[in-house]
Formats: structure tokens, sequence, C-alpha cells
């Protein structure tokens, strides 16, 4: 057999468990960031989309139907949103599970209140004559900030499913991974939002 | 009501052609053959416990391999039926629709559901053997790449016999592909298809990326890590960042066709090129993305059949990083017709020559591993040989091609064909079959016979000289791809016989590998040594086939060889290192969700593509329901005892 060192699986514990085995919870952790890199380039490959076709709005509505006010409300909603889940981490980390379960219902209060604002929004631009296949740039718009609004409900549903299983089973390493997962999929679609609204919203109506 | 059904059943199935009349019939016979074998031998429990949910990273690359061969198959069949209907000017044997649909399917099932496919299954089978590891990072989450492949490609294929196939091209350009010219189905299996197993192949990317960063065996750095795991990460790193933009662009493409978007239309302010780079931003770094591992098969093998260190591993390494990278930065060379002006299209040409570089730098690693090497001619060498020579002809006319003006001559002509056939059957092809015959005894615990694979290896090579060397000829004469005939007066007669009839010499060589593999099996010699070529790496330091576990003990890898060295001290005489006692292993449970979830998608997928909604919804509420109940399932890992390691260690040792 191969050269097997001495006790490597207690010399090893940086690379490996307490067993020898690999630390699945910190490998998962990792893979979860290597599937945010493959979001970025889906949401990077929707700007491109959109940056071209921005012009193209075929002699119909174009950007002029944004109405700010709201879109800068379902802003602060959704930065309020990341920074209670920032919170809902940190009671997690010292241990609260009561903290981090509060924490965790605001923070997807605040996200169904951004998806509400959202629905409104798109459920008004289509009664002012701007659906999906009125030109380019509209189905630009609404596939862009329709994919952002899906991953916010997708994080929604699973935060439910989260609170669900730390209420039944608390802290463990398994749900304390699934929570840091979750928080970090929250920043990543409110970072997403910033440069939606940025490139968007504020490049459309300046 | 009857008038009715039969009405669906002309537009639901595909109707009129005897040549798919045949398939419709060949496939609902192999179909009920195989449900009454399946229950006359009582077989599908264990179809069920010991394939369908299991998250063993072997027997998935047991299953990709054996569905790659298929698709290979189909794809071959596409081609002979494309070259008989070329054979001879003015041919009758295919209309230009079917010829069409046929040149379509032939490409994506080529590239989509035979390289990629027959890639992961060698990622599968070796790369956690090879680094030492008991399996990939994510078991439940390789399973369900492996089942979302297998719909995806199931979704495509039946789009055969139901509904009619895709006939836009393999990569389906718009508007072509957008609905005012392409009303029927097939389009849409082409994009639910392709969907589906692409989110596969994406997260396969993920988890072989995590498996070799993080579960090396202990002493394994990364300039120490066996080339072909490291080829696997290069094409997993580009995987990662080109498979997003695929979905991107087939979900606009969908968005078009159902929903009347005007991302790629000709009217509404859209615009067809924008989906033709964006295709190519992704189609690209995808045949780096199918060659990259090629070029560690070819790294492994070289290097153990010549007995000799691979020559200049950190150049090696060096070069498939900079081709991974190098690859984004290509993708207009496929369109410098598009007219985006002198500069761009100078940028493009010089990138890509620049790929020369590198691809250069390997081949003449490869030679001079093999220099003063003791080489053996066995036949996993011998298509690295074929390869070499091959491959290094084909870049050459990739370098013509890159050259911008050329291209302008050379574009769509059967010069591009013959090219990138010459790479990507000189190269991807050859590379995964001398992949097969390395790492089969590996899998399967018995070499295949010799004898019939050299007959298979030169009528593959023979086949493919002839084959494609005319089809060089034929382009310069004017020949462009995709026309279903041709007159006399054009003079293309004897070049494109040639090419037929190698194209058939290519499908005996197929059927000597069928030949091989049931001959092998009937008269099989088992490899007792778990170590039949002599290698290097840690996949063969344990018996063939590798139990479930596959290392008993965690090894050590303090060098680049290690099995090499480790066999080199034992024959120096010096004693090996103090055996280690077994620990229970910590092992992940079977799981049926992969595989419902995956056949969860081929129905929302079918829905979607007949516009049935009633089927679609369904299907994908069964998808969120297959993901809650995987997150809410908390018993998904066991412990193998120390008594069953030592009892199954004794049995594959022989020391019973």
């Amino acid at each position: 057999m191969m050269a097997q060192a001495n006790g490597h699986a207690q010399t090893q514990g940086h690379e490996h468990g307490h067993d020898g085995h690999h630390d699945q919870e910190e490998l998962r952790q990792f893979g979860f960031w290597i599937f945010l890199i493959t979001d970025v380039i889906l949401f990077g490959t929707l700007f491109a989309t959109f940056i071209v076709l921005r012009g193209n709005t075929a002699g119909g509505p174009g950007p002029e139907l944004f109405e700010l006010g709201g879109i800068i409300a379902s802003t602060f909603i959704l930065l309020t949103s990341s920074f209670t889940s920032g919170l809902a981490v940190l009671a997690m980390n010292r241990g609260n599970k009561q903290g981090l379960i509060g924490w965790l219902i605001v923070t997807a209060l605040l996200g169904l209140s951004f998806i509400y604002l959202e629905v409104t929004e798109f459920t008004k631009l289509v009664h002012e004559g701007a659906n999906m296949g009125t030109s380019a740039f509209w189905s630009a718009f609404y596939t862009l900030v329709g994919t952002h609004g899906l991953h916010v409900s997708v994080g929604l549903v699973w935060m439910t499913a989260l609170i669900i299983q730390l209420a039944r089973r608390g802290i463990t390493p398994v749900t304390k991974r699934k929570v840091n997962i979750v928080s970090l999929y929250w920043h990543f679609l409110d970072v997403v939002w910033i440069f939606v609204f940025t490139i968007v919203y504020l490049m459309g109506v300046m | 009501m009857l008038e009715k059904i039969k009405s669906f059943a002309s537009e639901f199935f595909v109707t009129g052609d005897p040549l798919i009349l045949g398939a419709q019939v060949s496939i609902g016979l192999t179909m009920v053959a195989l449900v009454i074998t399946l229950t006359y031998f009582k077989k599908w429990g264990w179809l069920w416990r010991e394939w369908l949910t299991t998250v063993d990273h072997k027997r998935i690359g047991i299953m990709y391999v054996i569905a790659a061969l298929l698709m290979l198959f189909r794809g071959g069949v596409d081609a002979l039926l494309m070259r008989t209907q070329l054979a001879m000017p003015n041919m009758q044997f295919l209309t230009p629709e079917h010829y069409n649909q046929i040149f379509t399917t032939h490409g994506v099932i080529m590239i989509l559901f035979m390289a990629m496919p027959l890639m992961f299954g060698l990622f599968n089978i070796v790369v956690p053997l090879q680094i030492g590891a008991r399996d990939v990072a994510f078991p439940f989450l390789n399973s369900l790449s492996f089942w979302l492949f297998f719909w995806g490609a199931m979704l495509f294929n039946v789009s055969f016999v139901i509904g009619g196939s895709p006939d836009a091209g393999w990569l389906a350009y718009p508007p072509l592909s957008g609905k005012m010219f392409s009303p029927g189905v097939g389009q849409d299996f082409y994009n639910w298809g392709i969907q589906i197993s692409g989110i596969g192949s994406l997260m396969t990317g993920i988890n072989f990326i995590v498996t070799i960063l993080k579960m090396r065996a202990p002493g394994m750095k990364l300039m120490k890590m066996p080339m072909f795991s490291w080829s696997v990460l290069a094409s997993s790193a580009t995987i990662i960042f080109a498979f997003p933009i695929l979905t991107v662009t087939l979900a606009l493409l969908m968005l078009d066709r159902t929903f009347g978007t005007h991302f790629f239309t000709l009217d509404g302010g859209g615009n067809p090129m924008m989906y033709i780079n964006l295709i190519w931003m992704w189609g690209h770094p995808e045949v780096y993305i199918v060659i990259l591992p090629a070029f560690g098969i070819f790294s492994e093998i070289v290097a153990t059949f010549s007995k000799k260190k691979l020559f200049g591993y950190k150049s090696m390494v060096f070069a498939l990083m900079s081709i991974s990278v190098a690859s984004f930065f290509t993708w207009v060379h496929h369109f410098f017709t598009m007219g985006s002006g002198a500069n761009v299209n100078a940028f493009f040409a010089v990138t890509t020559m620049v790929i020369a570089i590198p691809t250069g730098v390997k081949v003449f690693n490869w030679l001079f591993t093999m220099f003063r090497g003791r080489i053996s001619f066995e036949t996993p060498m011998l298509w690295t040989i074929g390869f070499i020579v091959t491959f290094v002809a084909g870049g050459l006319t990739g370098v013509m091609l890159s050259v911008a003006p050329a291209d302008f001559q050379l574009h769509n002509s059967y010069f591009l064909i013959a090219h990138f056939h010459q790479v990507l059957i000189g190269g991807v092809a050859f590379g995964y079959f001398a992949g097969l015959y390395y790492w089969w005894p590996k899998v399967f615990g018995f070499k295949l016979n010799e004898k019939i694979g050299k007959w298979a290896f030169w009528t593959w090579n023979i086949g493919f000289y002839l084959t494609f060397m005319p089809q060089y000829l034929v382009g310069l004469d004017g020949m462009t791809r995709r026309v279903s005939t041709y007159g006399w007066d054009t003079g293309w007669f004897g070049l494109n016989l040639t090419s037929t009839i190698g194209a058939f010499i290519m499908g005996l060589g197929f059927l000597f590998q069928v030949w091989q593999i049931a001959h092998s099996v009937k008269f099989m010699q088992r490899d007792t040594t778990g170590d039949p070529w002599n290698g290097r790496t840690l996949e063969w330091s344990i018996p063939s086939p590798a139990p479930l576990y596959n290392f008993a003990v965690v090894p050590r890898a303090d060098e680049q060889d290690p099995w090499w060295e480790e066999k080199k001290r034992r024959e120096q005489g010096l004693p090996p290192a103090p055996a280690q006692p077994y620990e229970p292993i910590h092992m992940p449970k079977n799981s049926p969700i992969a595989f419902i979830k995956s056949f969860c998608w081929f129905v929302a997928g079918f829905g979607f593509v007949w516009g049935w909604y009633w089927m679609a919804i369904p299907g994908l509420i069964g998808v969120g329901v297959c993901m809650l109940v995987h997150s809410f399932t908390y018993d998904n890992e066991y412990y193998i005892p120390v008594d069953e390691i030592k009892r199954t260690e004794a049995a594959l040792r022989g020391t019973v």
C-alpha cells in the first residue's frame, strides 16, 4: 500500500476534519462561492444584453415610464434586509436561536415587500403599454429585473424552509452553514440590485 | 373523437418518412424488450438501488460513458446518412428538410451529448482516484448533474420521433431559429434539452473545482498533482465562466419564441448578431472545455508508456491555464464576416493565433517525454501518437483560418468543416478513446483486447484521413457547408465519394470497438494487480475495480508520481511505511431525489415545448418539491464499519 505517514489524520487538521474526513460544511460553503461566480456571469450577460439593447425602443415607450420614487423605496428596503440578514448571522454566532429566527423573519418580510413593490411596478408598466413584447428595450428590462426578482423569490422560499429547520433543530453545524450560505446569497442579490438600480433606472432617467 | 385523435397524432408524431418510421418501430421494440428483460430477470430493484439512485462517482462515471457511447452511435449514424446523401451529385436519398435536421442533430449530439458526457465520465472515473479522495466534493450534486444531462439528452432526442427534429444548425442562429422561420416544436426541443443538460454541466464544473482544490490527498501540493487532474481543473474553470452565458442565451431565445420578446428578432429593435456573439462567447470556450481534458489524458499516457516522468510539468500547467483564459478572447473569429471592422478582426485574429503557442508547448513536451523513453505501443499510446499527428495538422489549418482576410474566403466552406473535425475527432475523440482504453481496466478490472483494438485504431485513422483530407480540397473548390446536394458540373464528385468511403471506414472502426468490448467481456482475463500498465499515479495503487470507498486508508502523496516512486522504493528493498489502522469511513447515502427531480425537469421541458402549461407547471412544482425534500433530509450519511473494510480489502487483495 501507499506510503502512509504516521498519524496523518491527526496532523492534517487544516485539510481534514476530526476523523480524517473532509469538513463537509466548509466544502459546501466554498462550493457556494463558486456558484456565486457563475451567477455573476449570468447577471453579467443579462446586463450586457440590456446595455446593447437599451436604445432599441422601436418607436415605443422608453425609460421615461420609470417612476423613481417606488424604486428608491424598494432599494432601501432591500438594503435594509441585507443589514438584518447580517444581524441574523451575528445572533447565530452568539448562539442566540430566537434572535437568529427573528432577524431571518424580518429579512424575509422585507424581501417580500420588495417583491410586492416590483410586481406592482411591473403591473403598472404593462398597463401603460410596456410589456415584454413591446420592444427590445422592454424585453431586456423585464428579463434582467425579473431574473433578479426571481432570485429574490427563490431566496424567500429558501429562507422560510431554513426558519422551519432552525426551529426544529436549533443551531447545528449543518444549519449554521445553511444560514451562512443563505445570507451570502442575500448580500449578493443586494449587490446585483445596486447595479440594476444604477444601470437600469438611474442611467435610464438621466 | 377518432378524427381528433388522428389529427393530434399526425402532428405529435413525426410521420411520412420511412427512415423515421423504421426508427420509431425499432425504438418501440427495444423499449418493450428492455422492460420484458428487466422484469423477467427481476432486475428493476437492482437497477433502482445500484444505478438510478447511486451517488458513487465510479458508477456515475460508467453511466456517463454508456450514454456517451450510445450518443456516439446516433451521431455517427447521422454522419453516415449525410455522407450517403453527398456521395454522388443529385442524390435523392434525403430530402433537403431532412438533411437540415440531420446536420443539426449531428452537431448538437456530438458536442453536447457525446463529447461532454464522455468527458464527465472520465472526470468521475479518474479524478477522485487520482487525487486520493473517496468521492467528489458533492456526491448528490454529482448524481443530479448526470440525471439532468440524461433527461436533457432524452428531451432532445425524443424530437426525432415526436414533433420533429430541430433544423436550424447546431448553434441555431436567429432569425432562422426564431418563431417566424422555425415555427415547429423542433427548435423548442433544442432549447429545453440543451438548457436542462447545461445546468448539469455547470454543476459538474463547480463540483470538480471544489473536489480538486479541497480534497487532494495529504501532501499533494497543487504543483505535484497529476496532469489529468490539472486539465480537469482548467476545463472546469472554463465551464463555470462559459456555461452561464449559454444558459442566458438559450433562455433569451426561448423567451423570443415562447413569449414574443424581441432580443434576436428582426423587428421590435432586436439584434440577431447579438445572439451570434453570445453563443460563441460560450461556444468557443466550449471547444477548449472538451479538448483540455484530452490534453491531460495524453500527458498521463505519454508518461506511463514512455516510463518517464512527464517533461516540462510546469510549462504544461501554464499552457493549460493560459489556454483556458485565452479561450474567452477569440470568439469573434467564428464570424469575421460580420463586418465589425478591421481593428476588431485584427485583435481576434491575433488572439486566435496566440493560442497556438501554449498548444505548441504541449506538443513539444509530449515529444520530449517520449524522447529516450522506453516506449511501448499499446492501444492508449497508439491513439496518443495518432492524435499528435492529426491535431498538429488540424491546428495548422486553424491558424490558416484565423487569418481574417483568408477567412473571408474559407468561411463556412468545407475547409472549415475539415478543420474542426480534424481537431475534434483527432483531438477530443482520439483523446477520450485513449483515456477509455487506458482507464478501462481500472473501472472494470480487465483490459480490452489489444489486437482488435489495433484494428479499430487503424480503421478509424485511415477512415479519418480519407474522409477529411478531400474535404479541405472540396472546400477550396468552393463547396459550402450544409448544402444537401450538388450538381455534376461542380467537379466535386470524386472528392465527395472518397469522403463518403472514408466515413464508412470510420463507422467500421466503431464496429471494431463494439466487437472489442464484447470480445473482451466474453474472454475476460481478470487483472489482479490493479496496475496493468505499470502506472505512476495513485489510482493504480488500489485494486480494480476500486472498492466503494476507493482508499481503505487515505494515502499520502508527497511526490509528483507517488505510486511510481513507491514502486521504486519497494524495488530497492526499502521497508514500506507502517500500515495505518483502518477507521470507519464516512459515506454519503444513495438518494432517489436527483433522478426524480431531473425527470420533473423533463416533464416541465416537454410541457413548455408543446405549450402545455398543465404539464409544465406541475413539472416545475415537482422540481421545487424535490429541492425542499432534499433540504429537509438530514439523514444522508453513514459510516462503513472497520470490519467491513477489512473483509472487502481481504477479498479484493486475494488474501482470504
